[in-house]
């Protein structure tokens, strides 16, 4: 009997292994363990939390992300500004844990540091691809995991 | 520590700007068992600190804001509500965090923020009230009377079973209590030391002598006053001894930031000073504060609605009146109504004042007003505001007259009246005690200019004070109380001398 409840147990687990490894897998690279803290938060109180902060979070950055491409098009480059407006974004991106959008921030107040206005543009240009492949990505997680 | 100090049920404020942080902290934080208020900006934050004195126990805030600089929010908590502050970056550059620091916050956490960092938070909660009760022990002995010994202390826990020596142990009660206790939070009323009460406490320390020998019972007793308890005059007494130590260091500089400036106190203020030190620093600080939280607002209008920032100061100094003597001294020298302020700008200059109170100082108008009406708004303001600081506050609602009027203007000063006429610091201080500025009372002030100065409605009577009337040129003084007064205006019109009627003044919050 034990035995048998033992089988089981293992099984459940495995599978939820399973499901894990394909998700992540599937999410590889984009998000970091921050995302896995979020899941973790979710629970009955909140059933569909990640979402809702994945939601919460692509509405913000969308803002942000013109208020970028604002300042860039007025092509006048106040780095401060746009330094100013990367890190908020940056802050942004790290709470759903998304690393690749976060490591374009950083090249981006990079270039901002040193004055580089070609290398931000580049950049900018890199981190909005960035961001919707994401959005898409998790779209598609979402539904999956409904 | 009512909870016999329990990490669950932690009154947190979470300060942050970005919605995405603020939900996910929320969860996190109500995750840890404690109690969340979020909050998106940084003045609404201050507000609801000012509002509810007591109603948190510690606050998250996050560097970057667009209203206000996390730093910024972080000296004013500090100083007006003595809160142990966090600071949250996603940058964790030595500077900043260095910054962090000197600003006086508890820590520093860089984002992405875990849950295993916010478990823990409760410590410095805990610290900060060990450091009360050590402070207190340090300041005040009674005569060889024993405090707890804070290992007992310590150990306590829901069993209040300290060591206590002394009969009345209240102190080690109101820290620990019961656990049937726990259900409530935390916070017992904070006893708002208004002006009289705090001439009270002087008196009697004075009465005792040196006050290295005055003991908080020995006070208390003189005072006589039923509701007050050893511990509240315990704590009051080390932020007087504070405050005092501070003038010591500080007594060259007189100008602070242009702000509050503690109007020349009259050399009997000395003691008063001292004693209202904390007070007054409060409640200047939190005038400052609220002027910093809306400076453009009240250096522009002095006639503006003063309801929104003059609602904070007023309250926050209220409820809380004494405050440790804040980081900088600077921002309370100002404040200070009661003397010059000695201490020094030290760490940053209040922000606050160095914008708001500056600013001000010329308000148009009336300068007859300065002379007459200082003195005479003094009193009315100081006569009640001691008696009821929030008298004084109350009128913001109201603005303009009212406050005035509701003053009693049966000044107090009458005696001084005159005095103040030049030296309107003198009589604006709300020093009541020294009264020597009051001038004349000049009750038909007109009051109008008060109008739409909402200062009054706050407060901002207490301002006045701060203002240095001497400045009678200040003519201003005056009109630039009323943004200004308010708390933390940034007007404060040339620091020079303000008479520290700070008693007045500070306690009214």
């Amino acid at each position: 009997m034990q035995r048998q409840v033992a089988l089981i147990k293992q099984s459940l687990f495995d599978q939820k292994i399973i499901i894990r490894t394909q998700m992540e897998k599937y999410m590889q690279g984009y998000l970091d363990e921050q995302f896995v803290e979020l899941e973790e938060l979710q629970d009955d109180a909140n059933p569909n939390f990640v979402e809702e902060v994945a939601t919460l979070y692509f509405k913000d950055s969308a803002r942000l992300i013109s208020n970028i491409e604002q300042a860039l098009e007025r092509g006048s480059f106040d780095f401060n500004r746009l330094d100013n407006y990367m890190h908020q974004f940056k802050g942004s991106s790290t709470s759903i844990g998304a690393s690749k959008v976060k490591t374009e921030c950083t090249m981006f107040r990079e270039y901002c540091r040193v004055g580089n206005a070609e290398g931000c543009l580049r950049t900018f240009k890199q981190l909005k691809k960035e961001h919707a492949t994401l959005r898409k990505k998790l779209e598609q997680y979402f539904q999956a995991s409904k | 520590m009512e909870k016999g100090f329990s990490p669950v049920g932690l009154r947190v404020l979470v300060v942050d700007d970005d919605p995405t942080w603020l939900k996910i902290l929320e969860k996190m934080l109500k995750k840890c068992s404690y109690e969340v208020t979020t909050c998106g900006l940084a003045r609404e934050a201050l507000r609801l600190l000012r509002e509810r004195k007591d109603g948190f126990d510690i606050v998250i805030s996050d560097v970057n804001m667009p209203d206000m600089d996390g730093f910024k929010l972080l000296e004013h908590v500090g100083l007006e509500l003595d809160l142990p502050v966090i600071m949250m970056s996603v940058d964790g550059e030595t500077s900043r965090v260095m910054k962090g620091v000197q600003h006086g916050a508890c820590d520093y956490l860089l984002k992405p923020i875990r849950m295993k960092e916010l478990k823990i938070i409760w410590q410095h909660v805990l610290r900060k009230k060990l450091q009360e009760v050590r402070d207190i022990e340090g300041c005040c002995y009674d005569g060889g009377a024993d405090w707890f010994t804070q290992g007992q202390f310590l150990g306590g826990g829901e069993d209040v079973s300290f060591g206590k020596k002394r009969k009345d142990f209240d102190f080690e009660k109101k820290l620990f209590q019961d656990e049937s206790d726990q259900s409530s939070s935390s916070k017992k009323a904070r006893v708002v030391w208004s002006y009289e009460l705090h001439q009270k406490f002087v008196n009697a320390v004075n009465q005792i002598g040196c006050d290295h020998k005055a003991g908080p019972k020995k006070i208390l007793d003189l005072m006589n006053i039923p509701w007050l308890t050893r511990e509240n005059v315990a704590s009051h007494l080390q932020k007087y001894r504070l405050y005092l130590s501070r003038l010591e260091k500080g007594k060259e500089i007189k100008c602070y930031s242009g702000g509050v400036k503690n109007m020349d106190s009259p050399p009997k203020d000395a003691e008063i000073n001292s004693g209202h030190q904390s007070p007054g620093k409060s409640s200047s600080y939190a005038f400052l504060k609220a002027t910093e939280t809306d400076p453009k607002q009240l250096a522009s209008a002095s006639v503006s609605d003063p309801t929104s920032d003059i609602h904070m100061p007023q309250k926050a100094k209220k409820t809380r009146i004494g405050f440790d003597p804040p980081i900088s001294s600077g921002v309370f020298g100002s404040l200070l109504p009661w003397n010059d302020v000695p201490d020094p700008l030290e760490s940053k200059p209040p922000i606050l004042y160095e914008n708001s109170f500056l600013q001000q100082q010329p308000l148009p108008s009336q300068s007859s007003y300065v002379a007459n009406s200082a003195p005479s708004l003094m009193q009315e303001e100081m006569k009640p505001s001691y008696v009821n600081p929030d008298e004084f506050l109350m009128p913001q609602n109201k603005n303009s007259t009212v406050i005035l009027q509701d003053m009693d203007l049966s000044a107090p000063f009458s005696s001084n009246a005159t005095s103040n006429t030049e030296s309107i610091p003198g009589s604006l201080n709300w020093e009541l005690p020294e009264a020597h500025h009051s001038g004349s009372l000049d009750t038909d002030l007109d009051f109008t200019w008060l109008h739409g100065e909402h200062f009054f409605a706050n407060s901002g009577l207490q301002n006045f004070q701060f203002q240095d009337y001497s400045n009678s040129s200040s003519t201003s003084l005056l009109s630039e109380l009323p943004p200004h007064l308010w708390y933390g205006n940034d007007r404060l019109p040339d620091p020079d001398e303000y008479t520290l009627m700070v008693d007045q003044g500070l306690f009214i919050s």
